[in-house]
């Protein structure tokens, strides 16, 4: 989508620019010669901009037409999630949350990790996204990704990961003097890695209220994608 | 009201016996305040490239010595970035473009004697002298300056606990940016009553100069959005000084409130910067073309258009913002239907030099340099304004060089271009014009070696306001663009000392300038340079459109607005 808007702008940039620059190699100043007297306000004269700009205009009315439907996959539709985490952003770091093995947040199991994001690749993952001060965005380069997060709300949000691998998570908007330091992972794994993950770091249904931060210690199985 | 008539003014004899302060400082002469924020716009374009230059530094070879500075500290880094913003866009594009130009030039173009209210006009610069009095002092006192982004979002921006220590500098940069909207408000009163009320006789609405027309949009757009954003600044700093609640979310309100009224104004405030600048363009491209600006009449509806739908399309600037995703799909659509408009008048901009002659004098470079980019600035907003593509470029540099290329065009290049063109006007005397080339070539050649690669970090994911780079892996291979673009600044600013000792002197040693070096139409040209106190020695009669250049039948290839009145004003 993005590229296919790069070349239909790149296209007529560059037939724009040729032109100004075809106009002011073409028609510098000679001794002798007069200037063509063209005011250009009848009809006629115009068409040679309007019939452009129609162009122009067509081309925008594609670009609406076409960002429509991705625009709606990405941001109001939402697939049915293979995982629902909750995710809380702060000054200046990530929190994940799991609903643990009784798929309920709130819940004695829920396990909580910081910094890392462990989700199994071809999965739909629906974030659930609160602030607990400042507004930040949740923003991963690679999955295109980028959602503004304010508090007060929750703000949702998805992702389906096909390759594994790590990714970095950063924050997109202005947070705070440590803005640019709030990093988070994203770690991808394959589905068979994924559950050895969770049967690893999960807490056991029933058990007490499960936390491991030590996300980073105990999975280094994760391909780099 | 008596001010409204030319004779309240002080007449020339008057004027003469003033003291220093009276004619220099004080003036309510139309033309020393045009020169006062003139001033005043170089000086603080001056410190927010200079604060560029610290931070652009930190970009390109992050946690290195800065030249003349040092290290940069991450506070320091987002203090010279909010500043720089808020600087260039509030204390330089606007007080150049409008203050400047369209105080000198609106009543010199309309045929008029001086503003409709010059002590509201000298009230006016005197407001914003002070506003950037207090912005600058922000940087001195305890904890510094604002730290919260130019576009100051809430909550960050409200409470001091989310930026310890920017207390004062907080309130200091709203305080300084209201009394910057009260300056320009004033200014826009003067600018539309002068041109209603005041045009000399003949002088139809449609014979007036095309940046008349601009300015005057721009200072409708101006009144019509900056009031919202007035309220939200008053609201802020009552959050902040007092501790009421109108943005914090644990005392109930909506962060977003806050980015919706600052964008209402804000996209309009784009155009207010824009379509000046785009007016100067407009000028010098005929003069030095030789012929008639192509499509006056669609100009001018394209202007009006673009100015109405300016104030339908600002939550672009939020389509990730958590505002409801439905709502972003109108504005999109809005968006990108403004290039249609836009289009119109870079079209016809170029089609003016087709079959021209074409001198390629120092305004004409500026003025095309100038077009040439804002060209680029507008095919890098469709992108942008589609909401689809704008998840993934929202934020980056992509941004940062999009309305780079369309503000500096405008206020900066087209802003070179109209000092050139004017400066005979202004001080009498011509600047050297071989410099002048010089001084294009290195701006407009740095201004792409910084902004080109921008564009390419943005298409690589690179954030702004990343103050080390180096935390992200993703941003090692964008690294060398930013050192691209770093030694880009460099030129600029190397190149920024042919103009400055080009501009000074000139003032003192340049060649006298006649009244019309230029063999142009408007009327600013049919009066002395510099023009006598009150601008005319008998105010001219205007018979044909400001743009009758190569009229076929006449012996020479311009046609005055005010030929036909020879007795005085047509003359040197």
């Amino acid at each position: 989508m993005l590229k296919l808007i790069i070349y239909v702008v790149g296209t007529i940039f560059v037939l724009v620019e040729g032109t100004l620059l075809a106009f002011v190699i073409l028609y510098r100043r000679r001794k002798g010669e007069r200037a063509a007297f063209v005011r250009g306000d009848s009809l006629r004269q115009l068409s040679w901009v309007l019939i452009p700009v129609v162009i122009v205009a067509f081309l925008d009315v594609a670009i609406d037409v076409m960002a429509k439907p991705v625009w709606e996959l990405i941001k109001e539709q939402s697939p049915p999630p293979g995982l629902t985490v909750k995710l809380a952003a702060l000054q200046f770091g990530w929190e994940f949350t799991y609903p643990g093995p009784d798929g309920k947040f709130g819940t004695p199991d829920d396990l909580v990790q910081t910094t890392f994001l462990t989700v199994p690749a071809g999965q739909v993952i629906r974030l659930l996204m609160t602030s607990k001060d400042v507004i930040h965005s949740f923003y991963v380069p690679q999955l295109r990704l980028r959602q503004d997060i304010i508090p007060g709300r929750e703000i949702p949000a998805w992702f389906e990961a096909t390759q594994p691998g790590k990714y970095e998570i950063a924050c997109s908007q202005l947070c705070g003097i440590s803005h640019f330091a709030m990093k988070g992972i994203l770690r991808v794994l394959t589905p068979d890695e994924y559950k050895q993950w969770v049967s690893q770091h999960w807490p056991k249904s029933g058990a007490g209220p499960g936390k491991s931060a030590s996300g980073a210690r105990s999975s280094a199985t994760g391909k780099e994608g | 009201m008596a001010e409204t008539s030319p004779e309240a003014v002080p007449s020339t004899e008057a004027h003469e016996q003033m003291g220093f302060w009276q004619r220099y400082l004080f003036s309510v002469d139309h033309k020393v305040i045009g020169k006062q924020y003139l001033f005043l716009g170089l000086f603080m374009g001056f410190v927010g490239v200079g604060l560029s230059f610290i931070f652009r530094w930190q970009l390109a070879w992050p946690g290195t010595a800065v030249p003349l500075w040092g290290k940069v500290t991450a506070p320091q880094y987002y203090e010279f970035v909010t500043m720089h913003g808020t600087i260039m866009v509030f204390f330089v594009a606007m007080p150049v473009l409008l203050g400047a130009f369209g105080n000198f030039l609106i009543p010199l173009m309309v045929g008029a004697r001086d503003m409709a209210f010059p002590r509201l006009n000298a009230t006016s610069f005197w407001t914003i002298f002070v506003g950037s009095v207090l912005l600058l002092l922000s940087f001195f006192v305890p904890g510094g300056g604002s730290r919260a982004g130019w576009t100051n979002y809430v909550p960050l921006s409200d409470a001091s606990k989310y930026l310890p220590g920017t207390y004062w500098g907080g309130n200091l940069w709203l305080i300084a940016v209201a009394i910057d909207f009260a300056s320009v408000l004033m200014g826009g009163i003067n600018f539309l009553t002068t041109a209603i009320a005041m045009r000399a006789p003949g002088m139809t609405i449609w014979r007036m100069p095309l940046l008349v027309w601009e300015e005057l949009v721009a200072s409708v757009l101006f009144m019509l959005s900056v009031g919202p954003l007035i309220a939200g600044v008053v609201m802020l700093l009552f959050d902040r000084m007092v501790g009421t609640g109108f943005f914090l979310p644990d005392k109930g309100a909506d962060p977003l409130l806050w980015q919706h009224l600052f964008w209402f104004f804000g996209h309009p405030e784009v155009y207010v910067v824009a379509v000046p600048g785009l007016g100067i363009a407009m000028e010098i491209l005929p003069v030095f073309s030789r012929k008639p600006i192509f499509g006056y009449h669609a100009i001018v509806w394209s202007t009006l258009v673009a100015g109405t739908l300016s104030f339908t399309i600002w939550a672009h600037h939020m389509f990730v913002s958590g505002m409801d995703p439905t709502l972003a799909e109108p504005f999109s659509v809005t968006t990108v239907a403004i290039s249609v408009p836009f289009a119109v008048i870079l079209f016809c901009m170029i089609a003016t030099l087709w079959r021209g002659q074409i001198t390629l004098s120092t305004p004409m470079l500026f003025a095309l340099g100038a077009l040439a980019n804002f060209i680029l600035g507008g095919v890098t907003g469709i992108p942008l304004g589609t909401d689809a593509s704008d998840i993934y470029l929202h934020d980056t540099y992509f941004v940062i060089a999009h309305f780079h290329n369309t503000l500096v065009p405008a206020a900066i290049i087209a802003g070179f271009g109209g000092i050139y063109y004017w400066f005979p006007k202004m001080f009498g005397r011509m600047m050297n014009d071989a410099w002048g080339k010089v001084h294009f070539i290195f701006t407009w050649v740095g201004f792409n070696m910084v902004f080109i690669p921008l564009f390419l970090i943005g298409l690589g994911g690179g954030q702004r306001r990343i103050y080390m780079s180096s935390v992200y892996t993703y941003y090692k291979p964008l690294q060398p663009l930013h050192v691209i673009a770093t030694i880009g600044l460099i030129v600029i600013i190397v190149g920024q000392i042919p103009f400055l000792v080009n501009f000074f002197m000139s003032m003192f040693r340049g060649a006298k300038a006649p009244a019309n070096p230029w063999n142009a139409n408007t009327l600013e040209w049919a009066t002395d340079s510099p023009p006598p106190h009150e601008n005319f020695h008998a105010i001219p009669t205007v018979v044909r459109g400001p743009y009758e250049y190569s009229v076929p039948g006449m012996e020479q290839d311009w046609a005055p607005q005010a030929a036909a009145v020879e007795s005085g004003a047509a003359q040197g």
